[in-house]
């Protein structure tokens, strides 16, 4: 039986969200047709938005479905950069911090090569947070200038939270537009849409137990956001391309599911967590936890830690063999690992961001998951090490 | 045991893999990644290390349901094998690569770090056999001839031979090709890979020339004359005939062929087929796959991966040097070539060639 720690690259799907998806697989439906059928999957699509915008303090017009969590970010980022960018042509500046995952990450720096965008990185902490004041600092040297600011909710690689709200509230008084990716925050923190005073927002189906393929971005009524794909115009004139109704079914009773069972699981994903980091640092006693270091905070499933003199390979494949699956928590740049882009922005030599794993727990993680990990982490270690870096 | 398949992505090691998987060892493929700038697809028969054959050696261990993992080793192959191959040439010597990289790479790094993380083997789908004779492990030609690449696996040691597994010795390559398609694996008709892995395009001399720039130079023939001028004396190998641009005809009218290459002069000289005729060789780096020899031995020599065996007498000259008598002359024998030593079908060892006699 394989302990899955990874839950934060996918996780199982809620029952919910198979039942809600299943009940609709074997019916036809395009839900921009006019007749029957159509009317059918179109009050499935509207149902679910509500549903959507219900969990999260948000309206049904913002609600955009898309792909998923790469779409959103890509709608997002380029978007909001255009649409800026068309109103004042003095708009060309992007505020954002290097602990963003690609999905952000390379639609910026694309904006950067050519539609002649100007990034700026704001600086981040040991933990990977970014301070409000330096989001102040950076819009103040020229608040004209700015187009979008984008600064993820939580991190999928260390968990570290950022502090959105203040974070949000400082780009609104300088009429900023804030993205938020918070891929890795539904369902695992308190997400609301209304008060957080974010313009755009997003998150996907397959992190908190819907189907892979399917995700939304929260607009904001008053953003205007220029198209990255262009058709029949189905989302708001904003993201064209028929909906896949019963993956938007899943979607939603998987949101709905999630937010509503949101604190206890949290509550009890938080203590797993903190007992196996607790446990992984008994056998061995060197390891080094990356992001918040205090127990019980940071998103409530996630451990990254560093092996010293380990290469991260070498642990996950040598985990794998004992079916225990986590992840490096890296990018694979052509299938070759590259240390964390995340681990290095927070200050981690590049040996400890190459040597680090992330174990991702999930709703369907038990006490026997983390005393398998217990168990093996420290003989493991033991053969990574003595392969040492290579 | 516990067994790691070295996955190239081509049909070879995905059957090296299957069999030794079949034979009830505990498999997991690993696919070297040794380019540091991949390329998103393969270009024919040329090159490796592509994203393609990366993707190809994962569906190889998918079907066979074996783990899989890509290791890199862009780096170390760039230090060991590529700057290295450079440096051969930049003094006037010709390298083999591939034999390089079988001793640094894929029987070193890759073996030393699959027996600290616990294999007790490493499986390859070179063509070679292993024999366990009286005196231990011992390295055979493959039984196939005309793939045989026993020859670039003879820099190989007791020890390195002793963790190795070649389960592709005694067939040949239509059989491996027929079983290759009979167990549904779709690399069965990828063409084979041919010259140096990371000069895609085949072109050595276009490569060194990007890679050490150009400085024109005299061609001489053997009595020091100058006959004509070369773009960059490491360009040529002992041996070539065609590209040298030589302006007059000799006076005899036959075919000039490159002698010696001096880069410290940056001089190219050039002489007859009979003056290019290498009767002896002096070889040093000796590396033994089996006991080693004293005082001397009759054997056979092979002098290029796909060249014949010649008889030889092999005479132990110290511990790291070797004279080596060949009984029929070789044709443009170069220095920093390897001559590896058979007794019949065993390979006794090799030697890097550091000068030639003729």
């Amino acid at each position: 039986m394989a302990v899955y720690l990874d839950h934060a690259a996918t996780t199982p799907m809620l029952p919910a969200a198979v039942d809600a998806m299943t009940a609709r697989l074997g019916v036809t439906g395009n839900a921009n047709s006019l007749h029957a059928a159509g009317r059918a999957a179109r009050r499935v699509v509207e149902e679910s938005r509500e549903q959507i915008a219900e969990a999260l303090g948000a309206r049904p017009s913002e609600v955009v479905f898309t792909s998923g969590g790469t779409e959103s970010d890509n709608l997002a980022v380029k978007g909001l950069y255009w649409a800026r960018r068309d109103a004042d042509p003095r708009r060309r500046r992007v505020l954002a911090a290097k602990i963003e995952h690609h999905a952000v990450l390379d639609p910026l720096s694309w904006l950067g090569d050519h539609e002649g965008a100007e990034l700026e990185w704001l600086p981040v902490d040991r933990a990977g947070r970014v301070d409000p004041e330096a989001l102040r600092a950076a819009i103040e040297k020229d608040p004209d200038t700015v187009a979008l600011a984008t600064v993820m909710w939580a991190n999928n690689e260390v968990g570290t939270v950022q502090p959105i709200r203040a974070l949000a509230g400082i780009a609104h008084e300088y009429g900023v537009p804030l993205h938020s990716d918070a891929v890795q925050a539904v369902g695992a923190l308190d997400v609301d849409w209304a008060s957080s005073g974010l313009s755009a927002m997003t998150f996907t189906g397959h992190k908190i137990g819907g189907p892979i393929g399917v995700g939304a971005l929260l607009l904001g009524r008053k953003t205007e956001a220029v198209p990255v794909l262009h058709g029949g115009g189905q989302e708001r004139d904003v993201r064209s391309g028929t909906l896949d109704t019963p993956a938007v079914a899943g979607f939603a009773a998987a949101v709905a599911e999630s937010v509503k069972h949101r604190e206890a699981k949290a509550e009890l994903l938080t203590e797993l967590r903190d007992d196996l980091v607790a446990r992984v640092r008994e056998a061995v006693p060197d390891v080094i936890v990356n992001g918040d270091r205090g127990l019980g905070s940071g998103l409530p499933g996630i451990a990254n830690m560093a092996f010293p003199g380990c290469e991260g390979d070498s642990l996950l494949m040598l985990l794998d063999a004992r079916g225990i699956e986590c992840s490096t928590g890296s990018a694979c740049s052509a299938g070759v690992a590259q240390p964390s882009h995340v681990l290095l922005a927070m200050g981690l030599s590049g040996e400890l961001a190459r040597g680090s794993l992330r174990f991702s727990l999930g709703h369907t993680s038990t006490k026997a998951d983390v005393d398998a990990l217990a168990e093996a982490i420290g003989p493991v270690v033991g053969r990574a090490r003595a392969a040492g870096l290579s | 045991m516990r067994v790691l398949a070295a996955m190239s992505g081509g049909v070879d090691s995905a059957v090296a893999a299957a069999r030794v998987r079949d034979a009830g060892h505990e498999v997991t493929g690993v696919h070297l990644a040794l380019s540091r700038n991949r390329q998103a697809l393969r270009d024919g028969a040329r090159g490796c290390c592509t994203i393609e054959d990366s993707h190809d050696a994962r569906r190889a261990a998918d079907m066979l349901g074996i783990p899989f993992y890509i290791w890199d080793m862009a780096e170390r192959f760039h230090e060991d094998v590529i700057d290295d191959f450079v440096a051969e040439y930049q003094a006037g010597r010709t390298p083999n690569p591939c034999l390089r990289c079988n001793e640094k790479i894929k029987f070193a790094a890759v073996l030393d770090k699959a027996r600290a993380l616990g294999f007790d083997a490493v499986a390859t789908g070179h063509y070679a056999r292993l024999v366990d004779g009286p005196e231990g492990r011992e390295l055979h030609r493959a039984a196939d001839p005309a793939k045989d690449q026993s020859y670039v696996l003879g820099v190989l040691d007791v020890e390195q031979l002793a963790h190795s597994m070649f389960p592709l010795g005694d067939d040949t390559k239509t059989a491996v090709r027929a079983e290759a398609a009979e167990r549904g694996l779709y690399v069965a008709k990828k063409p084979d890979s041919h010259d140096v892995c990371f000069i895609p395009d085949g072109d050595t001399k276009a490569y060194l020339a990007k890679t050490l720039g150009s400085e024109s130079g005299p061609i001489v023939d053997s009595a020091g004359r100058i006959v004509g001028e070369h773009d960059g004396a490491w360009g040529y190998t002992i041996g070539q005939r065609r590209g040298l641009r030589i302006g007059h005809p000799a006076g005899d009218g036959r075919p000039r062929y490159v002698l010696d290459i001096s880069p410290v002069t940056n001089t190219v000289t050039v002489g007859t087929a009979e003056e290019l005729d290498v009767t002896g060789l002096s070889g040093i780096k000796l590396r033994w796959c089996g006991p080693e020899f004293s005082g001397r031995v009759e054997c056979h020599a092979q002098l290029r991966a796909h060249g014949e065996a010649v008889p030889a007498t092999a005479e132990r000259t110290g511990p790291d040097s070797v004279e080596v008598m060949l009984h029929e002359a070789v044709r443009g024998l170069a220095p920093g070539q390897a001559a590896v030593l058979y007794d019949g079908t065993r390979v006794i060892g090799s030697a890097t060639v550091a000068a030639t006699s003729r």
